[in-house]
């Protein structure tokens, strides 16, 4: 919980649902009639509407990047270290935008919501929705809020793959698309990481085929191990060292720090939980299974997995940038080996092979995947300067 | 804005794409953007030097030139720049085959080794030399592969590099006659345009 809101925090926020009537054609060739989507915006839209930037979230993410719901929260959004005044998406100049996507659970149109057309809540039936489809009702909802084009579009991770939809599928509404911890598509064990992930849910007995909800539960065990495995996938081996490693006493001069520090301080000789990173897995799959719904975070994976915008030209990514016409920002991070650099610089790579205006940071930092999360002093130093040449571009 | 950027910006045509291998803080690039409407990338290592750039609104990519430019299509800029840096990468020979692989045409300037001060240093002291300009000491130099104007031309020969414009100057990046007369031996700094034959 907040005690006071510091000065370089958006605040109090509120978040505000749009609906729309008109059919979204997925691109399954299934059809949402209908649908709503939950926004948060911070800072104020422009006289020309140029200052606008849109922030796509990453897997588990939501709407709520920065700021306050109530003073009772004890996190503020997911992204906060970057944006309000006088951060690096800074309010005072830039009018942010950030939605939670299609098939979320945190408001917008999803698995957990009713289906119009049975009256009960659509579960398994929800379509599949892709990076593709997001990116085309985000563009509806520029249109809604009147905003011709982004002054950037900003992501990482799943959020970087929108970005990249977004500078292929609408090159003239995006001036600047930056993004964070990306790759142009999964490898092999990307894949398979989801696969165990989406087999935790599915295996879960209370996990009904999906219709859980019908049976008043959910398959938290399900989605426990599902986020515990991917909680392990955005750590780096050096974060988890330093996470884990803190008790003095297991580390002298001549031992390495391998973060084996122990819960209750001695071994258990039992199938307990006896090191400090058990635990902690267990409290952050238990925090997520509470929070999240089972179905969304299988459709959130199948859009990583479905991923790759090279299809549509002979699995040439260098042909899907030919029309893009924003400038381009990516930043990777040393120790990520979910999207290690080099998937980074496929994507650079591509877009230098078109010709495209590209910037590329590869930044130093040991936390791992989570690095574009947290506030590393290089990367938010490198987005305050790119953020603010942006803004002189607007005059936001 | 450096006398050796202030030569080089002339053999730059309006209007084409740039790309500066060690770009620093990026001061050619925009100086280029700015007057000639190039369309400029730079590549660099030093975080520092990049916020430089970023700043000014130069694309850069952070990359380190030793480990080569596979990442970079043949002929896809028509003038591929290397200011002051020839003497502190790995393979000087291949940088510069990748060059004009990359580059339509290539502008290299670095410190003449033979010049008449760095042979008298080395001629009288019997120690490497150490200069205002080259401050370094030879342990820690990044400076490590030092070459004359005239091992320059000598390799340009061997391997067939059409030299379009040569220009010598001294450490003020003056240029006068009698260092063209003389260029191995009186000019400090070489610079070089050149192109595949």
């Amino acid at each position: 919980m907040p005690d006071f809101l510091p000065e370089d925090c958006v605040g109090i926020v509120t978040p505000q649902l749009y609906h729309f009537d008109e059919p979204l054609t997925l691109r399954s060739g299934k059809v949402l009639k209908s649908y709503d989507l939950m926004v948060e915006t911070y800072g104020e839209l422009n006289a020309d509407k140029s200052n606008a930037i849109l922030i796509c979230h990453a897997l588990s993410g939501d709407h709520h990047a920065a700021g306050y719901h109530s003073m009772a929260d004890k996190k503020p959004g997911w992204w906060d270290v970057c944006i309000g005044p006088g951060k690096p998406i800074d309010t005072r100049h830039f009018f942010v935008v950030c939605l939670n996507n299609l098939g979320g659970c945190a408001g917008s149109t999803g698995p957990a919501s009713l289906n119009p057309e049975t009256g009960t809540w659509y579960g398994p039936d929800f379509p599949v929705v892709t990076v593709r489809d997001w990116v085309n009702s985000q563009a509806r909802l520029a249109d809604r809020l009147g905003i011709q084009q982004w002054a950037a579009v900003v992501g990482g991770s799943l959020g970087g793959m929108q970005v990249m939809r977004w500078s292929i599928s609408y090159p003239e509404r995006v001036r600047h698309a930056i993004m964070l911890a990306v790759a142009p598509k999964l490898s092999a064990q990307n894949i398979a990481f989801n696969e165990v992930a989406r087999q935790s849910i599915t295996a879960d007995p209370d996990f009904y085929a999906g219709r859980y909800r019908e049976h008043g539960v959910i398959p938290k065990k399900g989605l426990m191990l599902a986020r515990m495995v991917g909680h392990i996938t955005y750590l780096s081996d050096s974060a988890m060292r330093e996470k884990f490693g803190k008790a003095t006493q297991e580390i002298t001069e001549s031992s390495l720090n391998l973060g084996r520090d122990l819960r209750a301080g001695k071994l258990s000789f039992g199938f307990n939980v006896d090191f400090q990173v058990e635990s902690y897995l267990h409290y952050q799959g238990e925090r997520f299974s509470e929070s999240f719904d089972a179905n969304t975070y299988l459709l959130m994976t199948k859009a990583l997995d479905y991923f790759d915008p090279s299809v549509d030209y002979d699995g040439d990514l260098s042909k899907a940038f030919a029309n893009s016409n924003c400038r381009f920002l990516l930043m990777s991070f040393s120790t990520d080996w979910r999207f290690p650099p080099e998937r980074t610089r496929e994507i650079v790579t591509a877009l230098l092979k078109t010709g495209k205006q590209v910037t590329y940071l590869d930044i130093e930092a040991d936390q791992g995947h989570d690095a574009f999360l947290l506030p590393v002093p290089r990367y938010m130093q490198a987005m305050s300067t790119y953020m603010n040449r942006v803004r002189q571009e607007v005059k936001g | 804005m450096r006398a050796d950027l202030d030569i080089i910006q002339k053999w730059i045509q309006p209007g084409t794409r740039v790309l500066d291998l060690g770009c620093g803080d990026g001061s050619l690039l925009a100086y280029l953007r700015d007057q000639k409407q190039t369309i400029g990338l730079g590549l660099e290592i030093d975080n520092n030097k990049i916020d430089s750039c970023l700043a000014k609104g130069i694309d850069v990519i952070q990359q380190d030139l030793n480990k080569g430019l596979q990442n970079f299509q043949s002929q896809s800029f028509d003038t591929v720049l290397l200011t002051q840096t020839l003497q502190a990468v790995h393979y000087p020979d291949r940088l510069i085959d990748e060059m004009l692989r990359i580059g339509k045409n290539c502008i290299v300037t670095f410190p003449n080794f033979g010049n008449w001060k760095s042979r008298a240093y080395l001629n009288f002291k019997g120690r490497m030399p150490v200069s205002d300009f080259m401050p370094y000491q030879w342990y820690d130099t990044p400076n490590i592969h030092f070459c004359t104007v005239r091992d320059f031309d000598v390799f340009c020969e061997q391997r067939g590099i059409h030299v379009i414009t040569r220009t010598v100057v001294d450490n003020k990046h003056r240029d006068s006659w009698i260092i063209r007369t003389f260029p191995n031996l009186l000019s400090e700094i070489a610079i070089y345009h050149f192109s595949r034959p």
